[in-house]
């Protein structure tokens, strides 16, 4: 009754709602935003396997996949967040290797001239 | 049982429809985590317990395990979004992102 295209258009609007989604991946202001991003677009895909696995007719095999992604974000979720909680911001991290390489350059220009 | 189900995924695609246009267009951090953690995870719910009794239009046992199956996914991400929501909020308010304030420019 149901048919199989109530569960081809759901996961085809599934799609479209990770694709736009990945708006904040690429382009959110903070770091927090795109860890935000990958969790939902994480939890959409342990949904979308499961509708996969009903296309398929072979649920019994997607239902594995769908809980060892789940697991998998939420791990990648919490690693990520202890190694920015550690880490601070990627901008100051990325300043500070930047300052340090300017540091070096300098070090060597000033040693060089010295020798000559 | 299918019409049942189909409501059931009906609402959690809804649900994540809201989810997706808060991310989107919520003006800071904190307000679009409040936004994704809960719509989110309720929205998965309903959509895997359709999907569960989808699957029960033929009952035998092996369906009834795979459901059982189905369902424990369900409660893992009830339990796990909460928490790395919650993981998430912390880290963003130790290492400084600001909440916005009214007035003050979109994030």
């Amino acid at each position: 009754m149901m048919g199989e295209y109530f569960f081809l258009f759901s996961s085809i609007f599934l799609i479209l709602l990770i694709l736009v989604s990945l708006i904040r991946v690429v382009g959110g202001p903070t770091v927090g935003d795109r860890i935000l991003g990958g969790n939902v677009v994480g939890t959409k895909t342990t949904v979308l396997l499961l509708m996969i696995g009903v296309l398929y007719e072979d649920l019994g095999m997607f239902v594995d996949i769908a809980i060892a992604y789940a697991l998998l974000n939420f791990i990648a979720t919490l690693g990520a967040t202890k190694f920015f909680l550690r880490r601070g911001d990627v901008r100051e991290i990325v300043d500070e290797a930047i300052t340090r390489q300017e540091d070096i350059v300098a070090d060597a220009e000033a040693s060089k001239g010295g020798q000559s | 049982m299918t019409i049942i189900a189909s409501i059931f995924i009906l609402g959690g695609l809804f649900f994540f429809a809201i989810g997706v246009l808060g991310i989107l267009r919520f003006p800071d951090f904190y307000s679009r985590l409040h936004a994704a953690g809960k719509s989110d995870s309720l929205a998965a719910v309903l959509v895997i317990f359709g999907v569960a009794l989808y699957n029960l239009q033929e009952l035998s046992f092996g369906n009834l395990l795979v459901s059982l199956k189905i369902m424990l996914i369900a409660v893992f991400i009830y339990v796990a979004s909460p928490t790395a929501t919650h993981a998430l909020t912390k880290t963003a308010l130790i290492i400084g992102i600001e909440p916005w304030e009214k007035g003050n420019k979109r994030q």
